[in-house]
């Protein structure tokens, strides 16, 4: 019997190197245009890219448990939606900022929850529920919202993503530390727990899982909750960023927070993925926005180029598995 | 003929009296199987025997419909899977059942993992698994590399090592050695070997007689669902467990229409496909059906495929009707006069959303087309007629063909052929799985097909009907053709022991 001999530990950094080389890909690029090269790197710049990444960083967490798990979501963006509209009611509504803030957040886990026990409890593919959850969150936040914004009085939760944070020697936004730590502990959970390693092997083979005592339904469910509670905070931000409550608000963003996790080496069909690929993936994304929006480059250019980086690194990532297999 | 030598020894595993009916098929009555503690013991069948349904039965996969059975002594009822896992029986099957993206580590101990407060504790699970695989004799599998990227023989043994840390007392193998090269099924023996001395009982299911005489202890043959004979491998000789695989079949009925032979319809030479383990070289004229006998994975479904363009050939050439055909694309290929009826009826053979007569015109739509518009009128028509000839039991062309009966979607898939008009028809199993009445129609319509002047390529699991069918018999094993013979000098015994042990 002839194991391949490559080391494992080699194998990860290569999985993780091409969407790295492709992030510094981009930043090189835009450093190295006369126009903009003086300000791309400055720390004013990067701590506004930072803060622009947090709603689709968060919304990548929990996204990357469900791809690897091999699920989809397509609700994310319509569950921040939801979420941030409920936390900016609960703030109108004169409830302390900590109370709305966890209300905003249990709203997406809410969310979350019920896709998980649909996919389960009907047997329907998870694009198929979250396809009608899409719909379902939307509505129900242009419902509560009246179907306009509402205005909720300035408190601590507005400066969650504030650019000049308070204290000062915070440095970054507080959303941006929020999302670091979240980003530590849902990597930690995936690599060292139970049930991180029963969410790939979920994604990997169910029926195997399944076979080995894995118990498939709750672990589901418990990502899919994970993963809307990820949406609900990433919905607590978006309101802490418009200080308003708009129902309309993050329309297709699920596209790039899919996208984000596919550029970072997930796979649609489940059992592979990780936390550093799909944050790398948030940023390529992200300096590209920056960056051609500083060098004045149309929207439309930045939307091509994003759609050019999402096929290849996918067919990158198809060729590289080709030759190992 | 059976006698266990150490009468006084509770058996490993019991089954008594075992029924199982899926609808209409009794697939096993009144089956009765005896496993001795450390006792490699082969069950051995034609394809279809029920040795699969008895397996999962014991696995807990299924449930018996009656019957009895004891685990070393103690009653024995899985009602899943796990349950059956727990109490100490291990499944190795042909298709491995591991993750893929997981470590060698994470899948031995799938389900199991030590853990503190959620957390994973690796050490002590890694000594174990280090030890498992020590003791199988491959220390060197290395515990942090993904499953998927181990060659088949290094997970089997991984599959194996997880049995051995569950604390399996019997572990089943199903076909284990059918991807194995031959160094790697030496390796696997080497290692049932070392479980046997543990006092684990391996059951061993095994096509390959040779590789059963040289590992098992006992056998157990089952055929049609019964017990057909049982006995210590080195008391029985080869011959004699072939006739109990065989038994004497009833008669079926094979129409015959009288043909003749013409000219070289289909010649394949050296034709080596992507999934062939050699290049193989076949002619078939016309008004001739070339029956291909072998075991499942043999190469006779990979020849056909190859031939028709659905793998990659790598090298050797097919010509139709004496002019160089291919290799070439499936579109291509119908072209040049070749069809091709799937094993896999389901999955690719038929569009079973889409009505009889989309499926039956799909591979010849030019007629009907006017002014690149289709008729629908004329290939509703064409359809119906179709459903006549082949006497297809449907509501009427449009049915889905989903709808239809085992037996009517094949006809469906036949009549595609029949409608493509294709001078050499590749039948890749066409008649498992259907009633007698369907079958006996697709026998009469080949002959008639073959009396107009068609080749055809006829592959069968089903010995008798490739007796009873054929002008001629190839026969596969590992990949090579083996014996080319008139269908008259074949038996059911000899094609069997040609296919299962190469010589012939």
């Amino acid at each position: 019997m002839t194991p391949m001999t490559s080391k494992p530990k080699i194998q990860t950094v290569l999985n993780l190197l091409a969407p790295f080389l492709g992030l510094i890909l981009v930043i090189a690029l835009f450093s190295s245009m006369p126009e903009v090269q003086s300000r791309f790197l400055r720390a004013a710049n990067l701590t506004s890219v930072a803060t622009q990444s947090v709603i689709v960083a968060l919304g990548a967490l929990g996204m990357t448990l469900i791809i690897i798990g091999g699920g989809i979501d397509l609700s994310a963006a319509s569950n921040i939606a939801l979420s941030s509209v409920i936390t900016a009611y609960a703030v109108n509504a004169g409830l302390p900022p900590l109370l709305a803030l966890a209300l905003g957040v249990l709203t997406g886990g809410l969310v979350g929850f019920l896709n998980g026990a649909l996919i389960t409890r009907l047997r329907l593919v998870p694009f198929i529920i979250t396809l009608g959850m899409m719909g379902i969150a939307r509505g129900v936040a242009k419902w509560v919202a009246r179907n306009q914004k509402i205005d909720a009085p300035l408190t601590w939760i507005n400066e969650l993503m504030s650019k000049s944070p308070r204290p000062s020697w915070l440095l970054l936004a507080p959303g941006v530390w929020l999302m670091i730590v979240f980003a530590i502990v849902t990597a930690v959970v995936l690599r060292y727990t139970v049930f991180g390693r029963h969410v790939f092997a979920i994604g990997s083979n169910e029926s195997t899982a399944r076979l080995c005592g894995v118990r498939t339904t709750r672990t589901k469910i418990l990502f899919y909750t994970a993963a809307g509670l990820f949406c609900g905070l990433a919905g607590v931000m978006e309101f802490s960023r418009l200080t308003v409550g708009d129902p309309t608000v993050a329309v297709g963003l699920e596209l790039d927070i899919i996208a984000a996790v596919v550029i970072g080496g997930g796979s649609l069909s489940g059992g592979e993925g990780s936390v550093l690929g799909s944050m790398i993936g948030v940023f390529i994304m992200a300096f590209l926005r920056n960056g051609c929006t500083m060098m004045g480059w149309p929207n439309y250019i930045q939307e091509i180029i994003i759609g050019v980086i999402i096929v290849a690194a996918v067919a990158l990532d198809q060729i590289r598995h080709r030759r190992s297999a | 003929m059976t006698a266990v030598p150490d009468a006084a020894a509770v058996p490993a595993l019991e089954m008594r009296g075992v029924r199982k009916q899926f609808g209409a098929t009794l697939a096993l009555d009144n089956v009765d199987f005896t496993l001795a503690p450390g006792e490699v013991h082969a069950l051995l069948g034609e394809n279809g025997a029920g040795k699969s349904t008895l397996v999962k039965i014991l696995s807990g996969a299924l449930r018996p419909d009656r019957g009895a059975m004891r685990l070393r002594g103690k009653p024995f009822h899985p009602p899943d899977p796990l349950a059956g896992r727990l109490s100490g029986v291990s499944m190795i099957y042909q298709e491995l059942n591991l993750a893929p993206h997981l470590t060698v580590e994470e899948n031995a101990v799938l389900g199991r993992e030590a853990s503190g407060a959620g957390f994973v504790r690796r050490r002590g699970d890694r000594v174990r698994i280090r030890e498992a695989l020590a003791f199988l004799g491959h220390p060197e599998i290395p515990l942090d590399v993904p499953v998927g990227r181990l060659s088949v023989g290094a997970r089997q043994v991984v599959e194996i090592a997880r049995a051995i840390l569950d604390r399996s007392s019997i572990v089943v193998m199903d076909e284990p050695t059918s991807s194995l090269t031959r160094e790697d099924t030496e390796r696997l023996f080497k290692v049932i070997r070392t479980l046997k001395a543990e006092g684990v009982s391996v059951i061993y299911i095994s096509h390959f007689l040779e590789e059963v005489c040289e590992v098992a202890d006992a056998f157990t043959v089952l055929r049609d669902g019964r017990n057909a004979g049982e006995g210590r491998i080195a008391d029985v000789p080869l011959e004699e467990m072939i006739r109990m695989m065989v038994g004497s079949k009833m008669a079926d009925f094979f129409p015959r229409v009288p043909r003749e032979r013409g000219e070289v319809a289909l010649a394949l030479r050296g034709l080596k496909g992507a999934r062939m383990g050699e290049p193989v070289s076949l002619e078939v004229r016309r008004g001739e059906i070339v029956g291909l006998a072998g075991l499942i994975g043999a190469g006779r479904t990979e020849t056909l495929r190859a031939a028709f363009g659905l793998d990659n050939v790598s090298a050797g050439s097919v010509a139709i009707a004496g002019r160089p055909a291919g290799p070439g694309k499936p579109w291509a290929m119908i072209g040049r006069g070749l069809g091709l009826l799937s094993e896999d009826r389901q999955g690719e053979g038929l569009a079973l959303g889409r009505s009889i007569t989309d499926n039956v015109t799909l591979s010849r739509l030019g007629p009907y087309r006017r002014r690149g518009f289709l008729s629908l009128r004329r290939r509703t028509e064409a359809a119906a007629r179709w459903i006549g000839d082949l006497n297809i039991k449907a509501a009427g062309p449009q049915q889905a063909a989903g709808g239809l009966s085992g037996g009517n979607q094949q006809k469906v898939a036949l009549a595609r052929l029949l409608h493509q008009d294709a001078e050499v028809l590749l039948l890749d199993e066409p008649t498992r799985g259907i009633d007698v009445q369907s079958k006996a129609q697709i026998y009469e319509w080949m002959g008639r097909v073959a009396a107009a002047g068609k080749g055809l390529l006829f592959v069968s699991s089903y010995l008798p009907e490739l007796l009873g069918v054929c002008d001629r018999i190839a026969v596969f094993h590992r990949g090579r053709i083996v014996a080319d013979r008139p269908a008259a000098e074949w038996t059911d015994e000899s094609l069997m022991s040609a296919a299962t042990t190469g010589k012939a």
